[in-house]
């Protein structure tokens, strides 16, 4: 991205002081991924090889076994399924929720809309955690504990979602929808097939947000589900044990396989996942 | 918060779109739409009551009562405050929120750098550097949290051997009381110094270069245009990251809850507000005096919220 900055400073100047840049920057890099590094490094050791004192950098040999292991071990498998079933039944049902309540409240007029506006506002402030204990008490008396109902109940609607799409479909022009509606769309048609594709990168932008933050929920997971198979993968890394102790090295593949997806997520669609969540802030 | 970042480009946005709802063509229309706008709300509403309204409701009642061991619950009054007044746990969380937040806030002046020399003009590999900064932002906090614990391992753990290679012995620095809250925050840092850089350099790039060409041009030395251009005018995005940090500080969990875990007594001496809650309401089944911990929880939140915005007065210059 040239600047006028930059004619100001012959070549000379820039390059040098752009290396230093990229010392800092580099060896600042190198910090940041260090763990993944380590991570798939113990991955592939003996567990021996792990505790070793001074530590090992390489493993003696690739032992690809500590990934059968994980399978064996503890229920890996169910645990990936039921984090890929929590997330997307999760995401889907917010954004959808959301684009149609964002829509009502950008877009239409009815009475109370004000009032309803201000509550989904108010419990933006509000801690989540504080209403863990009821929410516990209600998914408990429907018999849904350990199960996938139990675990995306209350993570079906989002505030957060509902102001984010509102915001968005603010800033849309509206003139499609007033042709729309003289040519005799009703609001359904009117939101379905001309306002939902103009907000695509709207929708797109909250779905990885919802994706990245369900991917990685441990709190109401850990809560709600106590039986292995039902956990998904962040509960079951949580309270992982081998059935001899700790084996560190399949703990390491196990935590590898369970962020690869969402890592490979990023690299593949980086600008629009930063700029997906650094135009929410963050959602806490 | 959150809002404060939503709210600025949704003041852009109506800018730009001068006829929004009620503008112009709007005008002649009915006065509203009939039943179709509570068709649409409605779903996101139900599970707002049933979710979210009710246990608000719900909590602030629980936090009157006391629970029994086998379910049911009592009115105890106020019992439940007085206890959250004189309980030393409280206060040892609170003393631990602000040791973590007065850690990760020092992360901020090394966002503010790296952001800086990211958004260089002619620098190549932006992209690069990006991801790897960003990476931890995204990976699931359980899975890094179970790395770091290895990697802090007093004994055998890469950090100390790479400590002790520069002749500095490491401490245990998960089973040492007071040493755990730093290693955890330090990790905090890890995990958001990506997303604070994108919100600072978002800050940077919005200030005009024309600026510094004038300090240059005057003889302004690198350090005195940070200190005279940058940090003034960055403050808005300062003050957004601060915000955030404080409000995370009180909620850490899950590093917690997987680098130390849950029965140690190392955890117990480094736990934040939120986990005493889990604990409370989860492990001891103490749910009427967790409901408390959790309002107090609110109340905090929403003074250090009002607090920093009455202080932004003093220091924010919005260009």
């Amino acid at each position: 991205m040239p600047s006028t900055t930059v004619t100001l400073h012959n070549g000379r100047r820039r390059y040098a002081s752009n290396a230093g840049a990229y010392v800092v920057l580099g060896v600042g890099g190198l910090v940041m991924v260090f763990p993944f590094i380590y991570q798939l490094m113990a991955s592939l050791m003996t567990n021996s090889e792990v505790l070793s004192i001074p530590p090992q950098w390489i493993p003696s040999a690739f032992r690809l076994e500590n990934y059968v292991a994980v399978f064996t071990s503890i229920p890996f498998a169910e645990q990936m399924s039921n984090t890929v079933q929590f997330s997307l039944i999760r995401t889907t049902a917010q954004v959808a929720f959301s684009a149609l309540a964002g829509y009502a409240f950008a877009r239409m007029r009815f009475k109370g809309s004000g009032i309803l506006f201000g509550i989904l506002l108010s419990i933006l402030m509000v801690p989540s955690e504080l209403l863990l204990i009821s929410q516990y008490q209600i998914v408990n008396n429907l018999g849904w504990l350990n199960s996938m109902p139990g675990l995306v109940a209350p993570g079906l609607v989002s505030a957060f979602g509902t102001f984010m799409m509102r915001q968005f479909f603010r800033g849309l022009p509206n003139e499609l929808e007033e042709a729309a509606r003289i040519d005799g769309a009703g609001p359904f048609r009117i939101f379905w097939q001309v306002m939902l594709p103009l907000a695509k990168p709207g929708l797109g932008a909250l779905a990885i947000i919802t994706l990245i933050d369900c991917w990685g929920a441990l709190l109401w997971p850990l809560i709600v589900t106590t039986a292995q198979d039902q956990m998904p993968v962040s509960v079951g890394l949580a309270t992982f044990q081998g059935e001899h102790g700790v084996e560190y090295p399949s703990m390491m593949a196990a935590s590898l396989m369970a962020m690869l997806p969402i890592i490979i997520l990023f690299i593949v669609m980086q600008r629009r996942v930063i700029e997906g969540l650094a135009h929410a802030g963050l959602k806490g | 918060m959150a809002l404060s970042q939503i709210n600025r480009t949704s003041s852009r946005g109506r800018t730009a779109f001068p006829s929004g709802p009620g503008g112009g063509l709007r005008r002649g229309r009915s006065k509203n739409d009939g039943v179709a706008p509570w068709l649409f709300i409605l779903p996101t509403f139900l599970g707002i009551g049933i979710f979210f309204l009710w246990p608000m409701a719900q909590s602030v009642y629980f936090s009157f009562t006391e629970w029994g061991a086998f379910g049911g619950n009592t009115w105890t009054g106020l019992e439940n405050y007085r206890r959250l007044v004189s309980d030393a746990d409280v206060l040892g969380a609170l003393m631990n929120t602000v040791v973590y937040a007065g850690v990760s806030l020092l992360s901020i002046p090394v966002a503010i750098y790296l952001a800086g020399l990211i958004n260089r003009p002619g620098l190549r590999f932006k992209g690069l550097f990006r991801t790897l900064y960003f990476l931890p932002v995204i990976t699931m906090p359980a899975a890094v949290s179970i790395v770091w614990r290895i990697m802090y391992n007093g004994d055998f753990g890469i950090i100390n051997y790479l400590l002790s290679t520069v002749g500095i012995q490491g401490p245990y620095w998960l089973a040492t009381p007071g040493v755990a809250i730093i290693a955890v925050a330090l990790v905090g840092i890890w995990t958001s110094l990506g997303m604070n850089m994108i919100i600072l350099g978002a800050g940077l790039q919005g200030i005009p270069t024309e600026i510094y060409e004038a300090a240059e041009l005057d003889g302004a030395s690198p350090w005195r245009q940070f200190r005279a251009i940058t940090v003034p005018l960055l403050t808005p995005s300062i003050f957004f990251v601060t915000v955030m940090t404080v409000i995370g500080s009180f909620k850490v969990f899950d590093l917690l809850f997987v680098m130390l875990g849950a029965g140690n007594p190392v955890t117990q001496a480094s736990q934040t507000l939120v986990y005493l809650f889990y604990d409370k309401a989860f492990i001891a089944n103490d749910k009427g005096y967790a409901a408390a911990i959790g309002l107090l929880l609110l109340v905090l939140i929403a003074l250090v919220t009002f607090l920093q915005f009455r202080l932004q007065k003093k220091w924010v210059t919005y260009a």
